[in-house]
């Protein structure tokens, strides 16, 4: 942990962990209902009551971000566990094995890989369907290939230095090799990966609650703010301002964090 | 004297990408080892000593022939010793991985058998949780001779162990090397293209060449009236005659 002690990370760092931690609060407290709407402060701006004003149905935007924060880093969260899970699998998999398997999981990637994320999720909630558990799944399918991309390739390289080798002569197993010796000598790579990919899911969630197929009404996701602000831009940008600023930082701090680790494996 | 290793007419080939035909790398190479031999296998780069060794090891294919391995739990050393350590683990985790993997032994059990043979490699015990990439080569090659010892070989295959080190440093590997033969009978394939120092270090050797094994013999025998026209134009490459 120590070689991380760069400027980039320990900013990624506090960025994110603000970040989590107003999610956190979210779970047990939220200033207001995040759903409750008040006729009354409807449309009305920033105050001591409401710190970051009231959208056109009278809910708490600060309220509502709150809610909204936690929906975008779940779904951020599992989208990229279950890229990362099921591509480290295959990718892994992939490139110790080679010869048919690869080339088979590999041609399905590429297929796969040939569409935009975005683009492959659409196609995955058109299927399944809307609501946050179809787009969680849909983002982390879309995930996939890139991962098993990466550490298919990192997983090659290793496999050819003798401390693989040696590990065979050893008596290692496969499942082994590839888990307990090669695994932890990709994982800065990875780490950085997962990083760049939190920051795709928050940014590929904001864009499909921003179309209207993420997460559902009355839900808060901050995709899901800033599409419902768009009609607002002008008569109340605070609206707008908040949520998008929210999403600058997570995905600031995220984006820190990755340049950071990739600093500490260039020393 | 007890035979540990018996190769006979072995024959080993390599697919080429874009090619048909098959590279043919090893064609008819019988050699056999005795318990506690040092035997040296010496040739050009790329006359198949490293193939050899691989194929002993069951590490590649073999097309033809026979390979009969008495040696309990063979072991090599690898050339590189900048590759042939796991960067991401402690010198410890290293060493005790071929006791995890071929024993029961208890983590408290296993660090004492580390210590051990920390001490037969010549190193201090304070290195053990260091990772590879704060030795230097000649301590890495020692880390690599411990991890083959952990496992408690009869026959060790030291892949041109020294070529990758300083002068200094390849005459301690070597004499470590040497040392642990004599005090555990220790059979060893020592794979070189340096006569100069199989002269000194093996009982026997055996010259290959594209291959195939052009001549073999006991080191001052081969060296004072080679037969093989080879083997006098490596003999004199090296400076010795």
């Amino acid at each position: 942990m120590k070689k991380y002690k760069n400027f980039n990370f320990i900013m990624g760092v506090i960025l994110t962990g603000l970040v989590v931690l107003i999610a956190i609060i979210g779970c047990f407290y939220t200033p207001y209902d995040p759903d409750a709407m008040d006729a009354v402060a409807k449309n009305s701006g920033i105050s001591m009551d409401h710190w970051m004003g009231c959208d056109n149905f009278g809910r708490d935007i600060f309220s509502r971000i709150m809610e909204g924060i936690r929906n975008t880093f779940l779904i951020s969260l599992f989208t990229v566990a279950i890229g990362t899970i099921v591509g480290v699998l295959i990718g892994a998999v992939t490139g110790y094995f080679g010869g048919w398997l690869d080339e088979i999981l590999m041609r399905i990637n590429d297929a796969l890989f040939a569409f935009p994320s975005v683009l492959l999720a659409l196609v995955v909630i058109s299927l399944l369907g809307t609501g946050m558990f179809r787009v969680t799944l849909a983002l982390g399918i879309a995930f996939i290939p890139s991962f098993a991309r990466i550490v298919r390739s990192e997983i090659k390289k290793q496999v050819t230095q003798d401390y693989v080798e040696s590990a065979k002569l050893m008596g290692a197993g496969n499942f082994r090799i590839i888990f307990v010796h090669i695994l932890p000598n990709i994982l800065p790579v990875l780490l950085s990966s997962i990083m760049i990919g939190f920051n795709n899911a928050v940014l590929a969630e904001a864009g499909l609650s921003y179309l209207g197929i993420g997460v559902q009404p009355p839900d808060a996701s901050l995709g899901r703010m800033l599409s419902e602000a768009q009609s607002f831009l002008f008569s109340m940008p605070w609206y707008a301002l908040f949520p998008g600023t929210v999403i600058v930082i997570m995905v600031l701090g995220f984006a820190l964090m990755a340049e950071g680790i990739t600093q500490a494996q260039m020393k | 004297m007890e035979e540990i290793l018996k190769v006979e007419k072995l024959n080993v080939s390599f697919a080429q990408s874009l090619k048909k035909n098959r590279k043919q790398v090893l064609t008819d190479v019988s050699l056999s080892m005795k318990k506690g031999e040092i035997l040296g296998l010496a040739g050009e780069s790329g006359s198949g000593k490293t193939t050899i060794a691989k194929a002993i090891l069951g590490m590649i294919p073999i097309d033809q022939g026979t390979i009969t391995c008495n040696a309990r739990t063979p072991q090599m050393v690898f050339q590189d010793p900048y590759s042939s350590l796991n960067p991401a683990k402690t010198v410890s985790w290293i060493l005790q991985e071929p006791l995890r993997m071929k024993t029961k032994e208890t983590a408290a059990g296993r660090v004492e058998k580390v210590k051990s043979v920390l001490h037969q490699i010549g190193l201090e015990e304070n290195l053990m949780n260091r990772k590879p990439s704060e030795l230097s080569g000649g301590q890495r090659q020692r880390i690599c001779i411990g991890t083959a010892l952990m496992s408690e070989p009869e026959l060790l295959i030291a892949d041109e162990p020294v070529s990758a080190l300083d002068v200094t440093i390849q005459a301690q590997v070597l004499q470590l090397l040497k040392s642990i033969h004599e005090k555990k009978q220790l059979a060893i394939l020592f794979i070189s293209h340096d006569l100069r120092t199989m002269y000194q270090f093996c009982d026997r050797i055996v010259i290959l060449r594209n291959g195939q094994i052009v001549e073999e013999g006991k080191p001052s025998t081969l060296y004072a009236s080679p037969k093989e026209e080879y083997t006098r134009l490596l003999l004199q490459s090296a400076g010795i005659r």
